[in-house]
């Protein structure tokens, strides 16, 4: 790594990729979600139809994806929230890093049966 | 306070520098602001429209976090997950102006938020003025074509519409 830049690649600089990365899947995925819901207004069927390949196993996956990003989003978020007005913010910003990691170990794992459990037992039967 | 004074010890940093710029309490070297206000300054130069989106942000992100997580819980945790979601269960949701309410606060913080990223991130990578102009003018109509399509749905749901 060159001296004298900024960022260097540690954790400060990995924690902006990842909340820049997860910010825009999040909200190309919100375009999608807006336009699927609005079907509410074209009929009751077109509405179920499109709603029921969001369960089928692969889009289920990518929900526990779409799980993922908002739920790193929104913790690095508070993360950048304490470091910008807390005073000892920018101290604390690695710790603070690796505590929204843990948190969202903690969630994604606690996720994985509620979004991913009924896209097991459409494959494997129940 | 003057970080720029202290003696070189931070490791990592060459002797190139000289003496480093930044510590644990300045993770980062001070820069000046680029314009120093003095009395011939005119009281209003640009506006603060970049600290408003700024601020914006963060008291949007606060808010998001409780709307989007309990949404997310909602949607896809409790009472079967999303196997149970369907048209019956939107007007369910929906025949309660809170969950009304919840759901349009909801898109257009959502919208805001993520416009007000997506800007930042054409500010950043997008650098001939002619991509700039259209990415950034494509990305307003889509978040103005979709907020008030949102808005709309939300409003004249029927769930009598068959």
């Amino acid at each position: 790594m060159p001296a004298g830049t900024l960022y260097r690649g540690r954790e400060g600089m990995w924690s902006w990729v990842a909340h820049r990365v997860t910010g825009v899947l999040i909200f190309f995925f919100l375009f999608v979600h807006v336009l699927d819901t609005a079907l509410v207004r074209v009929s009751p069927e077109s509405y179920d139809t499109v709603v029921s390949t969001y369960k089928t196993p692969i889009v289920a996956l990518l929900e526990y994806g779409l799980v993922a990003a908002i739920l790193f989003h929104a913790l690095n978020g508070l993360r950048v929230i304490a470091v910008d007005f807390w005073s000892k913010g920018p101290r604390y910003q690695k710790q603070m890093l690796w505590t929204v990691v843990g948190i969202w170990v903690v969630l994604m794992v606690g996720a994985l049966y509620p979004v991913l459990g009924h896209a097991v037992r459409a494959l494997f039967g129940s | 306070m003057s970080a720029d004074t202290t003696p070189a010890k931070t490791p990592g940093v060459g002797p190139v520098e000289g003496v480093t710029l930044y510590d644990v309490d300045h993770p980062a070297p001070v820069i000046e602001a680029p314009r120093k206000r003095t009395s011939k300054t005119p009281r209003a130069t640009r506006g603060n429209f970049e600290m408003a989106a700024w601020l914006f942000m963060r008291l949007s992100g606060v808010v998001l976090v409780v709307l989007v997580l309990g949404h997310l819980l909602i949607q896809l945790v409790l009472d079967g997950g999303v196997s149970k979601i369907g048209f019956a269960f939107v007007a369910g949701r929906w025949a309660s102006p809170f969950w009304q309410g919840w759901d349009l606060l909801m898109l257009w913080l959502a919208m805001l938020h993520g416009a007000n990223g997506l800007r930042t991130v054409i500010n950043d990578y997008a650098e001939r003025p002619n991509t700039r102009l259209w990415l950034k003018g494509l990305l307003y109509t889509a978040t103005v074509f979709t907020i008030l399509l949102g808005t709309l749905v939300i409003f004249t749901f029927d769930p009598n519409i068959r």
